[in-house]
């Protein structure tokens, strides 16, 4: 059996392990949309236990690769990746990885929010129950809580869990689904703009669950809001027509970039 | 650099470098002033820096204001922020090179009669020097020439040990006759003034060098002012 499939990420770093190990390293990256070519021979370490964020303008790549780390293109018919994906050890676009088990260790929360049309306890339950985490329905219940607690959002729907994930507003249901995608267990959470359709207040608190998670996450956010890369990530990696322009700790690409594209973008002088 | 894509940004950033430029030719102006008021007895000359200290004063405020809105607003990054941060300060040392300038003309007030000349050359050497130091770092900074600024960071050295031999020199004058010691005293503030000056504008070269590289300056600056250790009667 192959590392993913064998779910023996479960206990998460062991003691003894630094803390910014890399999780996920990516070799000579290349993806195409049929003839367009969309990420051009990408390389990139992506550590655990700290948020990278992935900046640039649109079209340049970042959200493209971003599915790339879970096998999310592989729906799209004329998309084809070359190079090396590893999570841990494993490169997941060997051919006996299961793309579901994969999902499970490599989770995503979305743009919109998007929980499922069933109750608040269910969005949750729906991910453990699929891949047989719970062996009782007390575990499963156990899951549930954890995972709401996990994601800030436990407190404000104890008394209703038995109602729609869709009744709630937004920044809840986008916590919802952050709980959802945390319920299974994963060792990795993509997020792809997760606040762009929340307001200021909500974008905060999905702010300050991502600061909680990153001590026990490897976590990655496309973001189209500098500022928030900036405030929540310690690494940044700036994309830029496909290409991988720079990547740097935070501190240092957002004072002082190396690379005069990082600097005209991010202080607002791209064309 | 390019233009920003929103052009009240570019505006905003020019904005606190004209009011910048503004407040560094006045700086200089005052100090000139300043020297000439205290080496030439000109106590009408005296009043003017004084009173003309005030729109020194004024210019600061503005480019704070200006350069907190800025920060409000646009939310400035990487080399935007540097320029604006660099400005605060750069503004700010300005504005001490402004009172330093205004204390010396004060003096000139001060002193009852001219001064003799011999007592005169020293300070107006070393106000030169200072002068010069003052209008080079200022190009420097509209210029972004850090290896401009970092000449000027180096410079302030023989300033300093101008400073020191100023101070002998009227040690030695006070030491030679009682009645001259209001006079130099009020010379030794002026010079102790000037070299004051002269680290302000070290000050600036820091800044201009954190602007261009996005680092502070780790090197310690040479310092050759010793007079706080000096004493006239050890031999």
């Amino acid at each position: 059996m192959n590392q993913i499939s064998s779910k023996n990420f479960a206990t998460k770093a062991p003691v003894g392990i630094p803390e910014n190990q890399t999780r996920i390293s990516a070799r000579k990256v290349n993806i195409y949309y049929g003839e367009k070519h969309a990420i051009n021979d990408l390389s990139i370490e992506i550590p655990d236990r700290a948020v990278s964020a992935f900046i640039g303008p649109s079209g340049c790549g970042k959200s493209t690769f971003l599915r790339a780390i879970n096998r999310m293109n592989d729906t799209i018919d004329t998309c084809r990746l070359t190079g090396e994906v590893r999570l841990d050890d494993k490169n997941i676009y060997d051919a006996d990885v299961d793309v579901v088990q994969l999902r499970s260790h490599v989770g995503m929360v979305f743009q919109k929010p998007n929980p499922f049309p069933k109750s608040i306890f269910e969005n949750v339950a729906y991910g453990p129950r699929i891949h047989g985490l719970a062996k009782t329905k007390t575990d499963l219940e156990e899951m549930v809580v954890s995972s709401l607690k996990k994601a800030g959002l436990f407190e404000e729907v104890k008394d209703r869990l038995n109602q729609s994930g869709i009744s709630l507003s937004g920044g809840q249901q986008q916590r919802l689904c952050i709980a959802r995608a945390i319920a299974v267990n994963p060792e990795v959470i993509l997020m792809d703009e997760p606040c762009s359709a929340l307001d200021p207040i909500a974008t905060a608190r999905i702010e300050e669950l991502i600061d909680e998670l990153r001590q026990n996450y490897c976590i990655i956010i496309v973001t189209h809001s500098m500022q928030q890369a900036a405030r929540v990530s310690q690494l940044t990696a700036f994309f830029h027509m496909g290409t991988l322009v720079e990547t740097g700790d935070t501190n240092t690409m957002f004072t002082n970039p190396q690379d005069k594209r990082t600097q005209d973008y991010i202080t607002g002088r791209f064309g | 650099m390019s233009d920003h894509i929103v052009k009240a940004y570019d505006q905003d950033i020019a904005q606190l470098k004209t009011m910048l430029a503004e407040m560094g030719g006045l700086a200089e102006e005052q100090l000139d002033k300043a020297v000439s008021a205290l080496t030439r007895h000109d106590r009408e000359l005296a009043d003017q820096v004084i009173k003309g200290d005030e729109r020194l004063d004024i210019l600061e405020r503005q480019i704070e204001e200006k350069a907190i809105l800025t920060i409000a607003k646009r939310q400035p990054m990487a080399l935007d922020l540097r320029e604006i941060m660099v400005a605060i300060r750069i503004a700010s040392d300005i504005e001490r090179i402004g009172d330093l300038a205004k204390n010396t003309a004060k003096r000139t007030l001060a002193i009852q009669e001219p001064l003799p000349r011999k007592l005169s050359i020293g300070l107006s050497r070393m106000a030169a020097m200072a002068q010069a130091q003052l209008k080079d770092i200022l190009d420097a900074f509209i210029r972004k020439d850090e290896e401009k600024a970092m000449a000027v960071w180096r410079a302030d050295e023989d300033l300093d040990a101008l400073f020191n031999s100023i101070f002998r020199e009227l040690l030695t004058y006070m030491m030679e006759d009682p009645r001259n010691i209001t006079l130099c005293t009020h010379l030794l503030f002026g010079a102790k003034n000037l070299e004051r000056i002269g680290d302000h504008t070290t000050n600036i070269a820091e800044n201009i060098y954190f602007l261009v590289y996005g680092k502070t300056i780790t090197e310690g600056r040479p310092k050759k002012d010793i007079t706080s250790s000096m004493n006239p009667m050890e031999k």
